[in-house]
Protein backbone atom coordinates (compact mmCIF):
# COMPACT_ATOMS: atom_id res chain seq x y z
CA UNK A 1 0.00 0.00 0.00
CA UNK A 2 1.55 3.30 -1.49
CA UNK A 3 0.93 5.96 1.33
CA UNK A 4 3.62 9.15 -0.21
CA UNK A 5 2.84 9.98 -3.56
CA UNK A 6 4.06 12.46 -5.89
CA UNK A 7 3.62 16.19 -5.70
CA UNK A 8 0.63 18.00 -8.39
CA UNK A 9 3.63 19.92 -9.58
CA UNK A 10 5.96 16.94 -10.69
CA UNK A 11 3.14 15.25 -12.21
CA UNK A 12 2.14 18.40 -14.26
CA UNK A 13 5.76 18.64 -15.11
CA UNK A 14 6.05 15.61 -16.00
CA UNK A 15 2.76 15.44 -17.78
CA UNK A 16 3.49 18.79 -19.34
CA UNK A 17 6.78 17.25 -20.69
CA UNK A 18 9.01 19.69 -18.49
CA UNK A 19 10.79 17.98 -15.81
CA UNK A 20 14.67 17.00 -16.23
CA UNK A 21 14.96 13.53 -17.31
CA UNK A 22 16.24 12.07 -14.00
CA UNK A 23 12.82 13.66 -12.55
CA UNK A 24 10.92 12.23 -15.28
CA UNK A 25 12.29 9.05 -15.00
CA UNK A 26 11.54 8.80 -11.25
CA UNK A 27 8.07 9.98 -12.09
CA UNK A 28 7.74 7.06 -14.55
CA UNK A 29 9.20 4.56 -11.83
CA UNK A 30 6.57 5.64 -9.13
CA UNK A 31 3.78 5.99 -11.73
CA UNK A 32 4.47 2.12 -13.01
CA UNK A 33 3.93 0.66 -9.21
CA UNK A 34 1.15 3.12 -8.20
CA UNK A 35 -2.40 3.27 -10.19
CA UNK A 36 -3.25 6.39 -7.79
CA UNK A 37 -0.87 8.60 -9.50
CA UNK A 38 -1.50 6.70 -13.16
CA UNK A 39 -4.66 7.95 -12.60
CA UNK A 40 -3.80 11.71 -11.45
CA UNK A 41 -1.43 12.05 -14.47
CA UNK A 42 -4.30 10.59 -17.13
CA UNK A 43 -5.99 13.55 -15.53
CA UNK A 44 -3.82 16.24 -15.96
CA UNK A 45 -2.69 14.37 -19.48
CA UNK A 46 -6.52 15.50 -19.83
CA UNK A 47 -5.70 18.88 -19.85
CA UNK A 48 -3.35 18.88 -22.35
CA UNK A 49 -5.24 17.10 -24.80
CA UNK A 50 -8.06 19.84 -24.10
CA UNK A 51 -5.97 22.70 -25.09
CA UNK A 52 -5.01 20.85 -27.86
CA UNK A 53 -8.20 20.21 -28.97
CA UNK A 54 -9.27 23.52 -28.45
CA UNK A 55 -6.21 25.21 -30.90
CA UNK A 56 -6.93 27.64 -33.53
CA UNK A 57 -6.17 25.55 -36.60
CA UNK A 58 -2.69 26.32 -38.50
CA UNK A 59 -3.46 24.90 -41.90
CA UNK A 60 -1.43 22.02 -42.94
CA UNK A 61 0.78 22.27 -46.26
CA UNK A 62 -0.89 21.02 -49.65
CA UNK A 63 -0.52 17.80 -49.94
CA UNK A 64 0.04 16.83 -45.91
CA UNK A 65 -2.54 14.18 -46.00
CA UNK A 66 -1.03 12.46 -48.64
CA UNK A 67 2.55 12.78 -47.45
CA UNK A 68 1.33 11.35 -44.52
CA UNK A 69 -0.33 8.18 -45.75
CA UNK A 70 2.87 7.66 -47.79
CA UNK A 71 4.73 7.88 -44.40
CA UNK A 72 2.47 5.22 -42.84
CA UNK A 73 2.24 2.93 -46.46
CA UNK A 74 2.74 -0.32 -45.90
CA UNK A 75 2.34 -0.32 -42.28
CA UNK A 76 -0.62 -1.94 -40.26
CA UNK A 77 -1.01 -0.61 -36.99
CA UNK A 78 1.30 -2.11 -34.85
CA UNK A 79 -0.23 -4.47 -32.08
CA UNK A 80 -0.18 -3.64 -28.28
CA UNK A 81 3.22 -4.12 -26.97
CA UNK A 82 3.60 -7.52 -24.77
CA UNK A 83 3.30 -6.80 -20.70
CA UNK A 84 6.84 -6.50 -19.38
CA UNK A 85 8.49 -9.29 -17.16
CA UNK A 86 7.78 -8.65 -13.39
CA UNK A 87 10.73 -7.82 -11.80
CA UNK A 88 11.99 -5.59 -8.46
CA UNK A 89 12.72 -2.82 -10.73
CA UNK A 90 9.60 -1.36 -13.14
CA UNK A 91 10.40 -1.19 -16.93
CA UNK A 92 11.39 2.90 -17.63
CA UNK A 93 13.78 2.09 -14.71
CA UNK A 94 15.28 -1.70 -16.27
CA UNK A 95 15.66 0.48 -19.26
CA UNK A 96 18.41 2.81 -17.31
CA UNK A 97 20.09 0.35 -15.47
CA UNK A 98 20.16 -2.40 -18.47
CA UNK A 99 18.39 -4.58 -16.43
CA UNK A 100 16.87 -5.70 -13.20
CA UNK A 101 18.16 -5.43 -9.95
CA UNK A 102 20.71 -7.93 -10.57
CA UNK A 103 21.96 -5.86 -13.40
CA UNK A 104 23.06 -2.36 -11.11
CA UNK A 105 26.64 -2.01 -10.95
CA UNK A 106 26.96 -1.02 -7.15
CA UNK A 107 30.21 1.12 -5.83
CA UNK A 108 30.40 1.64 -2.13
CA UNK A 109 30.13 4.58 -0.51
CA UNK A 110 31.05 3.81 2.62
CA UNK A 111 29.54 2.42 6.06
CA UNK A 112 28.24 -0.53 3.70
CA UNK A 113 26.01 2.01 1.77
CA UNK A 114 26.53 1.46 -2.25
CA UNK A 115 25.35 3.66 -4.78
CA UNK A 116 25.39 3.54 -8.80
CA UNK A 117 24.64 6.95 -10.63
CA UNK A 118 22.49 6.49 -14.21
CA UNK A 119 22.69 8.49 -16.93
CA UNK A 120 20.44 11.18 -17.46
CA UNK A 121 20.56 14.66 -19.42
CA UNK A 122 22.43 17.48 -17.13
CA UNK A 123 20.38 19.57 -15.35
CA UNK A 124 19.12 16.79 -12.38
CA UNK A 125 20.96 13.50 -11.44
CA UNK A 126 20.05 10.39 -10.67
CA UNK A 127 21.31 7.17 -8.82
CA UNK A 128 20.27 4.03 -7.02
CA UNK A 129 21.21 3.27 -3.40
CA UNK A 130 21.79 0.19 -1.73
CA UNK A 131 21.65 0.62 2.29
CA UNK A 132 22.12 -2.34 4.19
CA UNK A 133 19.08 -3.47 6.66
CA UNK A 134 19.55 -0.86 10.21
CA UNK A 135 22.34 1.06 8.52
CA UNK A 136 22.14 5.14 8.39
CA UNK A 137 22.85 7.33 5.44
CA UNK A 138 25.16 9.72 6.84
CA UNK A 139 22.83 12.61 8.09
CA UNK A 140 22.72 15.58 5.30
CA UNK A 141 20.49 18.38 3.99
CA UNK A 142 19.43 19.39 0.87
CA UNK A 143 19.84 22.25 -1.57
CA UNK A 144 17.63 21.66 -4.29
CA UNK A 145 15.04 18.93 -3.95
CA UNK A 146 15.06 15.47 -3.44
CA UNK A 147 12.86 12.45 -4.49
CA UNK A 148 13.60 9.01 -3.22
CA UNK A 149 11.41 6.28 -4.35
CA UNK A 150 11.63 3.00 -2.28
CA UNK A 151 12.23 -0.07 -4.61
CA UNK A 152 12.94 -3.10 -1.81
CA UNK A 153 13.00 -2.64 1.65
CA UNK A 154 12.29 0.48 4.16
CA UNK A 155 13.45 3.38 5.18
CA UNK A 156 12.63 5.68 8.51
CA UNK A 157 13.59 9.29 8.89
CA UNK A 158 12.38 11.80 10.97
CA UNK A 159 9.37 12.22 9.04
CA UNK A 160 7.99 8.80 8.55
CA UNK A 161 8.17 5.51 7.10
CA UNK A 162 8.82 4.83 3.25
CA UNK A 163 8.10 1.64 1.73
CA UNK A 164 8.62 -0.09 -2.13
CA UNK A 165 6.63 2.23 -4.04
CA UNK A 166 6.94 5.47 -1.48
CA UNK A 167 8.37 8.97 -2.30
CA UNK A 168 9.45 11.28 -0.02
CA UNK A 169 10.37 14.35 -1.31
CA UNK A 170 12.96 16.40 0.42
CA UNK A 171 13.96 20.19 0.30
CA UNK A 172 16.32 22.90 1.40
CA UNK A 173 14.18 22.95 4.74
CA UNK A 174 14.36 19.18 5.60
CA UNK A 175 17.46 17.50 7.49
CA UNK A 176 17.53 14.14 7.82
CA UNK A 177 18.66 10.59 8.76
CA UNK A 178 17.08 8.12 6.96
CA UNK A 179 18.30 4.45 8.31
CA UNK A 180 16.71 1.27 6.64
CA UNK A 181 14.90 -0.90 8.49
CA UNK A 182 16.48 -4.10 9.81
CA UNK A 183 15.89 -7.24 7.22
CA UNK A 184 16.44 -6.61 3.38
CA UNK A 185 18.56 -4.00 2.12
CA UNK A 186 16.94 -1.36 0.99
CA UNK A 187 16.93 0.30 -2.34
CA UNK A 188 16.00 3.45 -3.14
CA UNK A 189 16.00 5.34 -6.77
CA UNK A 190 17.23 9.40 -5.50
CA UNK A 191 17.45 11.97 -8.13
CA UNK A 192 18.30 15.45 -6.96
CA UNK A 193 18.90 18.65 -9.23
CA UNK A 194 21.61 19.92 -6.44
CA UNK A 195 24.27 18.26 -5.20
CA UNK A 196 23.91 16.40 -1.88
CA UNK A 197 25.64 18.72 1.13
CA UNK A 198 26.64 16.27 4.25
CA UNK A 199 27.07 17.16 7.65
CA UNK A 200 29.62 15.02 8.78
CA UNK A 201 33.41 15.50 7.87
CA UNK A 202 34.52 12.36 6.73
CA UNK A 203 30.80 12.19 4.41
CA UNK A 204 32.07 15.67 2.71
CA UNK A 205 35.41 14.69 2.26
CA UNK A 206 33.68 11.65 0.21
CA UNK A 207 31.17 13.81 -1.93
CA UNK A 208 33.37 14.60 -5.01
CA UNK A 209 33.73 10.82 -5.41
CA UNK A 210 30.20 10.56 -5.28
CA UNK A 211 29.90 12.65 -7.87
CA UNK A 212 26.11 14.20 -6.64
CA UNK B 1 -22.34 19.69 -34.60
CA UNK B 2 -21.55 20.52 -30.84
CA UNK B 3 -18.23 19.13 -29.94
CA UNK B 4 -19.95 16.81 -27.58
CA UNK B 5 -20.30 15.26 -31.03
CA UNK B 6 -17.29 15.36 -32.07
CA UNK B 7 -15.24 13.65 -29.07
CA UNK B 8 -17.93 10.77 -29.20
CA UNK B 9 -17.15 10.78 -33.53
CA UNK B 10 -13.58 10.62 -32.69
CA UNK B 11 -13.44 8.11 -30.63
CA UNK B 12 -15.54 5.88 -33.13
CA UNK B 13 -13.16 7.09 -35.69
CA UNK B 14 -9.94 6.35 -33.74
CA UNK B 15 -11.35 2.74 -33.15
CA UNK B 16 -12.34 2.12 -36.84
CA UNK B 17 -8.49 3.20 -37.61
CA UNK B 18 -7.22 0.28 -34.67
CA UNK B 19 -9.69 -2.14 -36.32
CA UNK B 20 -9.85 -1.64 -39.67
CA UNK B 21 -6.92 -0.09 -40.58
CA UNK B 22 -9.45 2.47 -42.29
CA UNK B 23 -7.70 5.30 -44.24
CA UNK B 24 -11.26 7.28 -44.35
CA UNK B 25 -11.35 7.56 -40.42
CA UNK B 26 -7.71 8.30 -40.24
CA UNK B 27 -8.31 11.44 -43.02
CA UNK B 28 -10.91 12.83 -40.82
CA UNK B 29 -8.75 12.51 -38.12
CA UNK B 30 -6.25 14.62 -40.03
CA UNK B 31 -7.97 17.40 -40.88
CA UNK B 32 -8.99 17.59 -37.14
CA UNK B 33 -6.29 17.61 -35.43
CA UNK B 34 -3.12 18.10 -37.90
CA UNK B 35 -3.85 22.11 -38.36
CA UNK B 36 -4.11 21.76 -34.20
CA UNK B 37 -1.18 20.24 -33.47
CA UNK B 38 1.07 22.02 -35.62
CA UNK B 39 -0.65 25.44 -33.80
CA UNK B 40 0.81 23.33 -30.74
CA UNK B 41 4.48 22.68 -31.88
CA UNK B 42 4.36 26.27 -32.99
CA UNK B 43 3.24 27.93 -29.64
CA UNK B 44 6.41 25.49 -28.27
CA UNK B 45 8.90 26.95 -29.82
CA UNK B 46 9.40 24.87 -33.38
CA UNK B 47 9.08 26.65 -36.93
CA UNK B 48 6.45 26.64 -38.93
CA UNK B 49 8.14 23.63 -41.30
CA UNK B 50 9.85 21.76 -37.76
CA UNK B 51 5.92 21.76 -36.64
CA UNK B 52 4.49 20.84 -40.11
CA UNK B 53 7.00 18.05 -40.42
CA UNK B 54 5.88 16.81 -36.48
CA UNK B 55 2.40 17.54 -36.93
CA UNK B 56 2.84 14.47 -39.92
CA UNK B 57 5.26 12.40 -37.78
CA UNK B 58 2.86 12.94 -34.52
CA UNK B 59 -0.61 11.62 -37.18
CA UNK B 60 1.80 8.55 -38.86
CA UNK B 61 2.70 7.44 -35.16
CA UNK B 62 -1.44 7.87 -34.35
CA UNK B 63 -1.75 5.29 -37.07
CA UNK B 64 0.79 2.88 -36.05
CA UNK B 65 -0.18 2.89 -32.34
CA UNK B 66 -3.98 3.28 -32.71
CA UNK B 67 -4.19 -0.30 -31.15
CA UNK B 68 -3.01 1.15 -27.76
CA UNK B 69 -5.93 3.60 -27.93
CA UNK B 70 -8.14 3.02 -24.98
CA UNK B 71 -10.89 5.21 -24.60
CA UNK B 72 -11.84 4.09 -20.85
CA UNK B 73 -8.63 6.14 -20.04
CA UNK B 74 -8.29 8.86 -22.67
CA UNK B 75 -9.91 10.77 -25.35
CA UNK B 76 -8.60 10.86 -28.97
CA UNK B 77 -7.28 14.76 -28.58
CA UNK B 78 -5.90 13.41 -24.87
CA UNK B 79 -3.84 10.66 -26.30
CA UNK B 80 -2.53 12.39 -29.52
CA UNK B 81 -1.65 15.15 -27.01
CA UNK B 82 0.54 12.69 -25.04
CA UNK B 83 2.39 11.40 -28.53
CA UNK B 84 2.95 15.10 -29.83
CA UNK B 85 4.43 16.33 -26.06
CA UNK B 86 7.05 13.17 -26.49
CA UNK B 87 7.69 14.06 -30.18
CA UNK B 88 8.30 17.78 -29.19
CA UNK B 89 10.47 16.95 -26.17
CA UNK B 90 12.90 14.41 -29.03
CA UNK B 91 12.68 17.87 -31.59
CA UNK B 92 13.61 20.81 -29.22
CA UNK B 93 15.34 19.66 -26.24
CA UNK B 94 16.50 16.07 -27.26
CA UNK B 95 15.99 14.69 -23.90
CA UNK B 96 14.59 11.13 -22.97
CA UNK B 97 11.63 11.30 -21.03
CA UNK B 98 11.23 7.68 -19.63
CA UNK B 99 7.59 6.38 -19.78
CA UNK B 100 5.41 4.24 -17.20
CA UNK B 101 5.48 0.60 -18.10
CA UNK B 102 2.35 0.12 -20.05
CA UNK B 103 -0.33 -2.22 -18.59
CA UNK B 104 -1.06 -5.17 -20.18
CA UNK B 105 -4.43 -5.77 -21.82
CA UNK B 106 -7.33 -7.44 -19.98
CA UNK B 107 -9.03 -10.64 -21.50
CA UNK B 108 -11.96 -8.79 -22.68
CA UNK B 109 -10.83 -7.32 -25.90
CA UNK B 110 -13.93 -4.26 -26.25
CA UNK B 111 -13.73 -1.70 -24.27
CA UNK B 112 -17.01 -0.81 -21.93
CA UNK B 113 -18.82 1.22 -24.21
CA UNK B 114 -20.98 3.14 -21.07
CA UNK B 115 -17.28 3.64 -19.50
CA UNK B 116 -15.81 4.87 -22.44
CA UNK B 117 -18.62 7.01 -23.30
CA UNK B 118 -18.71 8.60 -19.71
CA UNK B 119 -14.91 9.23 -20.08
CA UNK B 120 -15.23 11.07 -23.13
CA UNK B 121 -17.81 13.18 -22.01
CA UNK B 122 -15.93 14.16 -18.69
CA UNK B 123 -13.11 15.23 -20.91
CA UNK B 124 -15.90 17.30 -23.25
CA UNK B 125 -16.59 19.01 -19.91
CA UNK B 126 -13.08 19.57 -19.16
CA UNK B 127 -12.72 21.30 -22.06
CA UNK B 128 -15.49 24.10 -21.60
CA UNK B 129 -14.27 24.44 -18.13
CA UNK B 130 -11.16 25.18 -19.71
CA UNK B 131 -12.70 27.63 -22.18
CA UNK B 132 -14.48 29.28 -19.53
CA UNK B 133 -11.55 30.24 -17.31
CA UNK B 134 -10.18 33.78 -17.03
CA UNK B 135 -8.04 34.52 -19.89
CA UNK B 136 -4.90 35.00 -17.71
CA UNK B 137 -5.40 31.69 -16.04
CA UNK B 138 -6.04 29.61 -19.21
CA UNK B 139 -3.02 31.32 -20.71
CA UNK B 140 -0.70 30.16 -18.13
CA UNK B 141 -2.13 26.80 -18.07
CA UNK B 142 -1.49 26.89 -21.90
CA UNK B 143 1.91 27.97 -21.54
CA UNK B 144 2.77 25.46 -18.67
CA UNK B 145 1.79 22.84 -21.29
CA UNK B 146 2.78 24.52 -24.43
CA UNK B 147 5.72 26.47 -23.60
CA UNK B 148 8.91 25.49 -21.94
CA UNK B 149 8.46 26.92 -18.52
CA UNK B 150 10.52 25.58 -16.01
CA UNK B 151 8.55 22.91 -13.43
CA UNK B 152 8.34 25.26 -10.58
CA UNK B 153 6.62 28.11 -12.68
CA UNK B 154 4.09 25.55 -13.67
CA UNK B 155 0.32 26.84 -12.79
CA UNK B 156 -1.63 25.04 -10.87
CA UNK B 157 -4.73 23.57 -12.98
CA UNK B 158 -7.36 24.87 -10.31
CA UNK B 159 -11.07 25.22 -11.50
CA UNK B 160 -11.02 22.51 -13.83
CA UNK B 161 -13.16 19.37 -12.82
CA UNK B 162 -10.24 16.93 -12.67
CA UNK B 163 -10.92 14.86 -10.02
CA UNK B 164 -14.01 13.12 -11.90
CA UNK B 165 -11.99 12.09 -14.74
CA UNK B 166 -9.17 10.93 -11.98
CA UNK B 167 -11.46 8.72 -10.05
CA UNK B 168 -13.02 7.21 -13.74
CA UNK B 169 -9.98 6.24 -14.90
CA UNK B 170 -8.80 4.82 -11.27
CA UNK B 171 -12.08 2.86 -11.42
CA UNK B 172 -10.92 1.94 -15.20
CA UNK B 173 -7.48 0.71 -13.41
CA UNK B 174 -9.19 -0.91 -11.03
CA UNK B 175 -11.03 -3.41 -13.12
CA UNK B 176 -8.24 -3.91 -15.45
CA UNK B 177 -6.06 -5.29 -12.28
CA UNK B 178 -9.20 -7.27 -11.03
CA UNK B 179 -9.36 -8.70 -14.86
CA UNK B 180 -5.52 -9.90 -14.54
CA UNK B 181 -5.85 -11.68 -11.04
Amino acid sequence: MIRHHLSDALLTGYSAGTLPEAFSLLVATHVSLCDECRARLAALDAVGGALLDRQEAVPMAEGALSATLARISGTAPEARPAAPAPGLFPEPLRAYVGGDAGAVRWRPVGGGVRQAILPTAAGASARLLYIPGGTAVPDHGHRGTELTLVLQGAFRDETDRFARGDVETADEALEHTPIAEAGDPCICLAVTDAPLRFNGLIPRLLQPFLKI
Amino acid sequence: MTIDDDAARHCAQMLAVARHADQTAFAALFAHFAPRLKAFLMKSGATAAQAEDCAQDVMATVWRKAGQFDPERASVATWIFTIARNRRIDLLRRDRRPEPEDLPWGPEPEPDQADALALQQDSQRLGEALAQLPEEQRALIERAYFGDLSHSEIAAATGLPLGTIKSRIRLALEKLRQKLT
